[in-house]
């Protein structure tokens, strides 16, 4: 059965609240901490930043978190300017990237935890090796038989233009992760990040293997799994939409059969 | 504990090759479904608290007939569709969810079956 309790040992508890400091605009992050050493419950440490002396975004926040108030504090940043998807976590409710977030959009505390239903590593952190390997899975790259050609493999501009809002995911599993359907089936339903860059490659006119991609997409877990609750849509951060991008291969899918 | 790479984790029995059906089959009965369903129910509520005999007559009408045995069909197997995929996503016992899936499978049959029965009896023998 799906689970809708926690077990005992992954309760969210009360955490430590680190001392205010001064200033005159100071903002709360409430940020969950869980260290896997320690063998304790997660819990959420509150830490009070002055925006006045802070930069624009969460990222900014949480970066100054480390460096002045807590270095234990653990998450992965890279680019801080929403390209590399390191900093993907959920802010607020909502997952998204943490560099590109302004902490002037959040109302109240800011809540920040790592993406949902996946595995921890620590703190901020989350264990997306499955994510990757379902990446993987769909071989993203250019397959071809026909000879390699001098120059190079062409394609029309109006080709080119069917991979605008497919080719620019990069892949920080904000979608992936907000859907339930992913939540539930993760394990075998292939989630829309993955599908998405399916999807890239099926809509590539330089590709020549479409009907093999379809046929090891072709399964009621890896794609049929979606159920359009849009969620994915909601959360890019990069303003994509996984879910038009799914029901375009559903549509493939059914349009080989007439 | 189960060691496997992540590649064989997510490649897991591979593509079963099929699923289109469903999701296409459970879209044309949602169309057919909303299609019937006028001509289904305003006979149905005129026929609600009339006499048996006029009710009866009713349906021994090829019109009402026939549509009330296609909305039957679409309905029971439009529920089969639907319930299955819940069961998919939310039963996650093997055994519990074969036994469900056994059983939707069998019941919605029956209980479609039963429906247009019913109706070809008013229509042919009443």
């Amino acid at each position: 059965m799906a689970k809708f309790t926690l077990p005992q040992n992954s309760q969210i508890v009360q955490g430590k609240t680190w001392p205010k400091g001064e200033g005159a605009n100071l903002k709360a992050f409430r940020i969950y901490r869980w260290n896997p050493e320690a063998g304790e419950n997660p819990r959420i440490d509150t830490y009070y930043i002055d925006t006045e002396d802070c930069g624009p975004m969460v990222l900014d926040a949480i970066i100054k978190i480390k460096n002045e108030i807590d270095p234990t504090l653990t998450f992965r940043r890279s680019c801080r300017e929403g390209i590399c998807g390191s900093c993907a976590m959920n802010i607020d409710g909502a997952n998204t990237l943490a560099c590109t977030m302004g902490i002037a959009e959040i109302e109240g505390d800011v809540r920040i935890y790592p993406l949902p239903h996946m595995p921890v590593v620590k703190d901020l952190v989350p264990d997306l090796t499955h994510f990757y390997a379902q990446h993987a899975s769909i071989e993203p790259w250019l397959k071809t038989d026909s000879p390699t050609p001098s120059t190079e493999w062409k394609q029309s501009t109006e080709q080119r233009e069917q991979l605008d809002g497919l080719y620019e995911c990069i892949l920080c599993a904000c979608c992936s992760t907000s859907c339930p359907s992913y939540w539930w089936n993760g394990d075998r339903y292939l989630g829309p990040a993955a599908l998405l860059q399916a999807y890239r490659w099926i809509a590539d006119s330089r590709d020549e293997a479409r009907g093999e991609r379809l046929d090891n997409l072709e399964d009621p877990f890896r794609l049929y799994r979606c159920h359009t609750i849009m969620n994915c849509t909601k959360a890019c951060p990069k303003g994509l939409n996984p879910a038009k991008a799914i029901g375009n291969i559903k549509r493939l899918m059914v349009e080989r059969q007439m | 504990m189960t060691m496997l790479t992540p590649r064989a984790r997510v490649r897991g029995l591979g593509s079963a090759k099929g699923g289109t059906e469903h999701w296409w089959t459970q879209r044309l009965s949602a169309i057919s479904l909303a299609v019937l369903a006028p001509f289904f129910f305003i006979p149905f509520a005129i026929a609600l608290g009339k006499p048996w005999v006029e009710v009866v007559s009713m349906y021994k009408h090829p019109f009402n007939a026939i549509v009330a045995a296609l909305f039957m069909l679409a309905v029971f197997h439009h529920m089969r569709l639907g319930l299955q995929v819940v069961i998919e996503d939310y039963i996650h016992a093997p055994a519990l969810r074969t036994g469900l899936l056994i059983a939707v499978k069998l019941g919605t049959l029956l209980l479609g079956f039963a429906a247009a029965f019913s109706i070809a009896m008013i229509a042919f023998t009443v």
